[in-house]
């Protein structure tokens, strides 16, 4: 009966997907894709995890767990599996898996489906899983002190720098995602700093009026956020008011530097701490709620499968297919950060080693399934609106005509008056080129909301769509910049004592300020970058991301080997080869390029002659010497990307190969078997 | 045994309780009272500020 069921999910995922794969036409219901993707999921989950639980991972339930063993009430608690699930997936789901597939769309809708579903299915999950049992193993120990243990310094330094830098062009890229959501829109203005004080009210709440009631406090928070939606609405029709709230993207850029930098020293429990509460709880309703809406308003697919700009001349972003769909769509495929978050808390809360399946692969195939949301808004739209919404004026031009005329000679027919149609539908004065990706997302939400709870509301929808973002964003921003400082600070500790202590006041300000700097240098530049600032930076943090997890799959084919099961080293292996051709040949083409749409040192190239020649625009002619000066910055980071995985690599391949040859490797170091109680 | 006799609406009741870390005082008072029996206890406050500072020193949130 069991196998009879297992069959039909087959049969299903396999004519979905071809459906899929073989359909041509006008349009396609996005239900295919749900159901390829679901049965999918589901068939990886149940064989493909199962079996390298059980072979490659030896998970033993009769093994303590850390959380056990070490219990202490605090950090190290033995939790019910479900729930830590649910945190082990608010803590990986942010805005990645929203924001890659929305950009990759200007593929067609086939190639980031496909990549989304056989990358999370083959290489994400096995990433999350393994990382996450090896940590458990190893009382919880990060992603950086495994690599220094089982590989050996360099390993463990790259494993250090790789954070601090993804981390870095992370907060730069999300922060140009929101202040593009912001420009010149006093309603999404208005509604993202309400944010600021309700989160500070509920910071309040929970550590001064009832202190650690999470659930009170939240519904509090969550009530004043939809107040703000609706307030933010109320803002953009009085002309009084909206004038205080209708802001140019640098003054936004300003305010999101300046709110970062405080954001960092302020205490944790009054800004930090309750917005992220509100954020997960917003991200986990929302989610589940896109989900159902896309069951019932069923909507259609207008986006081809493949559009032309796989050679490599999409106006969202510059690159041919290969490599730039894989770098595009890092979160929802593979994701290094979640190394991190899988090596940190959520080891120290797991009872079994048996839970280790459901929490590493199944909450990371849920982030996957995001992700296909994500792209399913993004299609849906038509694509003349799409390619309206996320191209720069640099690449169209920069009046509406012009764009709408560039856009259509594509064959993405388009209007002026259809844009500022869908735009007053939004509460917005224009949707032209509003690129990052999030307001393109929050267009496809709010239809999908609009068909299935009413057309009325589509400008609610759209803004709390926006909100919803911006709540996830701005805590990303605020966490990197502690976890970024506090690592600083760890590192400049060996330098010189004094830094390195934590709550040392001149040592927060300047280290802090030293991080935001660093971020908020490439959120400017992406600002002031008349082709929209993602192209470049988002392509970054895809080639940083992937990097990461090249190193933490590296770690883990190492330890692998030196268990004694090369056999099954392919595991990790498959995907990392993947991810190393994929970052490598992506890495070398935004280095060597000669056409400056791709190529770093072609763009500054081009912009060096153009000012030489005094082609430029006045305004574009003053800020083109920054611009160049960063893109060939920006090379020498990429140059330093490629090192630092093929260092890793190398370093895994030295320690394989002596393992295999019977030579002397580093101790493992997994904590001793003790049985579990539980078990026993 | 106790579980299945706990009414529906008392076992979500508590789930969302565990799940959004209403119950975390409760359970770290049930753990030191039954490890370290008769050591002084932090108040609810005071154990909030700690957990909030420890949960955000690592990596937590992700992309």
């Amino acid at each position: 009966m069991k196998r009879l069921f297992w069959l039909a999910v087959a049969a299903l995922g396999a004519y979905a997907l071809g459906g899929l794969a073989l359909h041509r036409g006008e349009s396609i219901n996005a239900l295919w894709i749900v159901v390829a993707a679901v049965c999918i999921y589901a068939l990886g989950f149940r064989f493909y995890s199962a079996w390298v639980a059980a072979r490659v991972l030896a998970i033993d339930p009769t093994r303590a767990t850390p959380a056990e063993r070490l219990d202490n009430g605090r950090d190290f608690v033995p939790t019910n599996r479900w729930i830590v699930f649910g945190h082990h997936f608010a803590a990986i789901a942010g805005p990645g898996p929203l924001i890659g597939p929305t950009l990759a769309a200007q593929f067609g809708y086939l190639p980031g489906t496909l990549w989304i579903l056989v990358g999370a299915v083959l290489g994400g999950c096995v990433q999350d899983m393994t990382i996450l049992l090896l940590s458990t193993r190893r009382n919880g120990r990060s992603l950086g002190q495994m690599a220094r243990d089982e590989l050996g310094p360099v390993g463990g330094a790259a494993a250090l720098t790789g954070t601090l830098v993804i981390m870095v062009i992370l907060i730069a890229v999300l922060g140009l995602v929101i202040v593009n959501a912001m420009k010149h829109s006093p309603w999404a203005t208005a509604t993202v700093f309400a944010t600021i004080p309700i989160a500070i009210l509920v910071g309040l709440y929970l550590r001064n009026w009832r202190p650690g009631r999470v659930l009170e406090g939240s519904l509090i928070g969550i009530s004043l956020l939809i107040l703000a939606v609706v307030g933010g609405g109320w803002v953009n029709a009085s002309p009084a008011i909206r004038g205080w709230f209708d802001y140019e993207g640098l003054t936004l850029a300003w305010f999101v530097i300046g709110y970062g930098w405080c954001a960092a020293i302020l205490p944790v429990w009054l800004l930090l701490a309750p917005r992220d509460y509100l954020s997960a709880f917003l991200k986990l309703g929302t989610i589940a709620l896109l989900a159902v809406a896309i069951l019932i308003a069923q909507p259609d697919i207008k986006m081809p499968a493949v559009t032309q700009f796989i050679d490599g001349s999409g106006p969202v972003f510059g690159g041919k297919v290969f490599p730039f769909v894989f770098i595009t769509i890092a979160c929802g495929a593979v994701s290094g950060f979640h190394a991190l978050v899988a090596s940190g808390t959520t080891p120290k809360l797991i009872a079994s080693e048996s839970d280790v399946r459901l929490i590493g692969y199944g909450s990371m195939a849920l982030e996957s399934f995001v992700a296909i949301m994500a792209m399913i808004a993004a299609t849906l739209l038509d694509p003349g609106v799409y390619f309206a919404i996320n191209t720069a004026p640099g690449i169209v031009g920069g009046t509406a005509d012009a764009a709408v005329a560039t856009i259509s000679s594509w064959g993405f027919p388009v209007t002026v008056d259809q844009m500022h149609a869908l735009a007053r539908e939004m509460g917005e004065s224009t949707l032209f080129a509003r690129t990052g990706g999030a307001p393109s997302l929050a267009v496809g939400m709010a239809s999908i909301f609009a068909g299935t709870f009413g057309q009325g509301l589509l400008a609610i929808w759209y803004h709390f769509a926006i909100m919803f973002e911006a709540v996830f964003i701005l805590t990303t921003l605020d966490a990197g910049t502690r976890v970024g400082r506090f690592m600083l600070q760890d590192t400049l500790g060996n330098l010189w004592k004094p830094i390195g202590r934590t709550s040392w006041y001149p040592s927060v300000l300047a280290t802090s300020s030293l991080i935001v700097a660093a971020w908020g240098y490439f959120l400017y530049i992406g600002v002031i970058d008349p082709n929209g600032g993602v192209h470049i930076l988002w392509p970054l943090f895809g080639i940083a991301n992937q990097m990461l997890a090249a190193i933490a799959l590296s770690v883990a084919t190492g330890i692998i080997v030196k268990q004694g099961k090369a056999r099954y080293a392919w595991v990790t292996l498959v995907p990392l080869t993947w991810l190393a051709i994929v970052t490598t040949t992506a890495a070398m083409q935004k280095i060597i390029s000669d056409d400056p749409r791709i190529g770093f040192f072609a763009a500054a190239g081009d912009l060096a002659a153009k000012l030489a020649a005094g082609t430029l625009p006045p305004e574009r002619a003053a800020v083109a010497p920054q611009l160049i000066f960063n893109q060939q910055l920006d090379a020498w980071l990429t140059a330093f990307f490629v090192v630092v995985v093929w260092l890793v690599i190398a370093d895994m391949l030295r320690v394989s190969w002596r393992a295999l040859q019977g030579k002397a490797v580093l101790p493992s170091s997994e904590a001793p078997y003790a049985p579990s109680r539980s078990t026993a | 045994m106790n579980r299945r006799r706990e009414s529906p609406a008392a076992w979500l009741r508590r789930l969302i309780a565990r799940l959004n870390g209403d119950a975390a005082y409760e359970r770290f008072v049930a753990h030191r009272c039954a490890v370290h029996p008769g050591e002084p206890l932090p108040s609810r406050r005071e154990f909030w500020c700690g957990e909030v500072e420890r949960k955000w020193r690592g990596v937590n949130r992700c992309c």
